[in-house]
């Protein structure tokens, strides 16, 4: 089962539309699991298409996180990436999708439509790394208090910098 | 034959058998230090601990404090049992507030003592940032027994103190 696993995702390239291959920058595999790094414009046309074609059917958002590669080595294309973790339940198949956002402008599409649970995940990534993602209806801080500044899990945030709240004193609004 | 001085009549003898004279503050005081009505806020592993320490093996109800309630207004010690982050401030001095006199706080943990090893963006430097603590119980978490040594703590403060107590006792800063 699992060796059949590894030769369907390593060969997942060749089964894939050629609209589809040429918006994957890379693919590896590593400990049984296959990482497509996608151009950051296409996110949400190789999504989709992995959540709705009849061969892949990636039916379930697992996770959904950002990454900063601050001071990473080695060196990384961009400083920032969002990754997606896609499962489909029939074929019980995982797959990651990764996509690099640049320092100055960290947005990329939301998928809040396609997976309703990418809704916080994704509230999460804006709230602790500040990537932006566009089209989503609600991109509020979820974990932080309302009045904190910065993005705290960004690696040029300092480890101690504690923010406390002043001036909201009633668990209302929070 | 003259009265020994010492001599009680049988009237006073009767009396005696029967009543006993004490100060109104320390039997006030002693009826609260063995009846208190533990409230539990827990948020990590020292509430695990609070578990061990309401069951039969410890038995916190030797000393008077096995009635746990989950409201504040039917609680009298407020115990704080893990770490509290910033934004859960709030809610915690609401849960203080809503209690009644008298009533009195032990931060159990070095979290909710002082922030424990969380020296961070996020996790309050001690709950004595919002609301007054009466006894602090060191460790990671504290042991049953540890949890015990800080409820008689209490109760000895219980019989020191006064009946009617002085609601800011402690300056707090907000």
């Amino acid at each position: 089962m699992l060796e059949t696993d590894i030769k369907l995702l390593a060969n997942i390239l060749p089964h894939l539309p050629q609209a589809i291959q040429s918006q994957i920058l890379a693919v590896e595999e590593f400990l049984a699991e296959t990482t497509l790094t996608v151009r950051r414009e296409s996110l949400r046309q190789v999504i989709q298409f992995l959540k709705t074609d009849p061969n892949f059917c990636f039916d379930v958002m697992m996770d959904l996180f950002a990454m900063d590669y601050l001071k990473y080595v080695p060196e990384t294309p961009e400083r920032f990436a969002v990754v997606y973790y896609l499962v489909a339940l029939l074929q019980n198949r995982r797959i990651r999708i990764k996509v690099f956002l640049p320092e100055e402008d960290p947005t990329i599409a939301s998928i809040h439509d396609l997976y309703k649970a990418a809704n916080w995940f994704e509230r999460e990534a804006w709230d602790l790394y500040g990537i932006k993602f566009e089209g989503h209806p609600n991109l509020v801080r979820i974990l932080c208090h309302a009045e904190f500044e910065g993005h705290p899990l960004r690696k040029d945030y300092p480890s101690d910098r504690y923010q406390r709240l002043k001036t909201t004193t009633s668990s209302e609004g929070l | 034959m003259s009265e020994h001085p010492l001599t009680v009549s049988n009237e006073e003898a009767d009396l005696k058998n029967v009543a006993f004279t004490t100060r109104l503050e320390d039997f006030i005081n002693w009826g609260r230090k063995n009846s208190l009505w533990p409230l539990p806020f827990g948020t990590a592993c020292c509430a695990i601990e609070y578990m061990a320490t309401v069951g039969s093996h410890y038995d916190i109800s030797r000393f008077g404090a096995e009635v746990v309630r989950f409201s504040p207004r039917q609680a009298d010690c407020l115990l704080v049992l893990g770490t509290v982050v910033e934004k859960m401030g709030p809610i915690l001095k609401q849960i203080y507030d809503q209690m009644l006199e008298p009533k009195w706080v032990i931060a159990v943990g070095v979290c909710a003592s002082s922030g424990g090893f969380y020296r961070a963006y996020h996790v309050m430097q001690g709950i004595d940032n919002i609301i007054p603590v009466d006894v602090y119980v060191p460790g990671c978490p504290p042991t049953p027994e540890g949890i015990i040594y800080g409820m008689l703590k209490l109760q000895e403060k219980i019989t020191k103190g006064g009946i009617v107590r002085v609601r800011d006792r402690h300056k707090i800063a907000r």
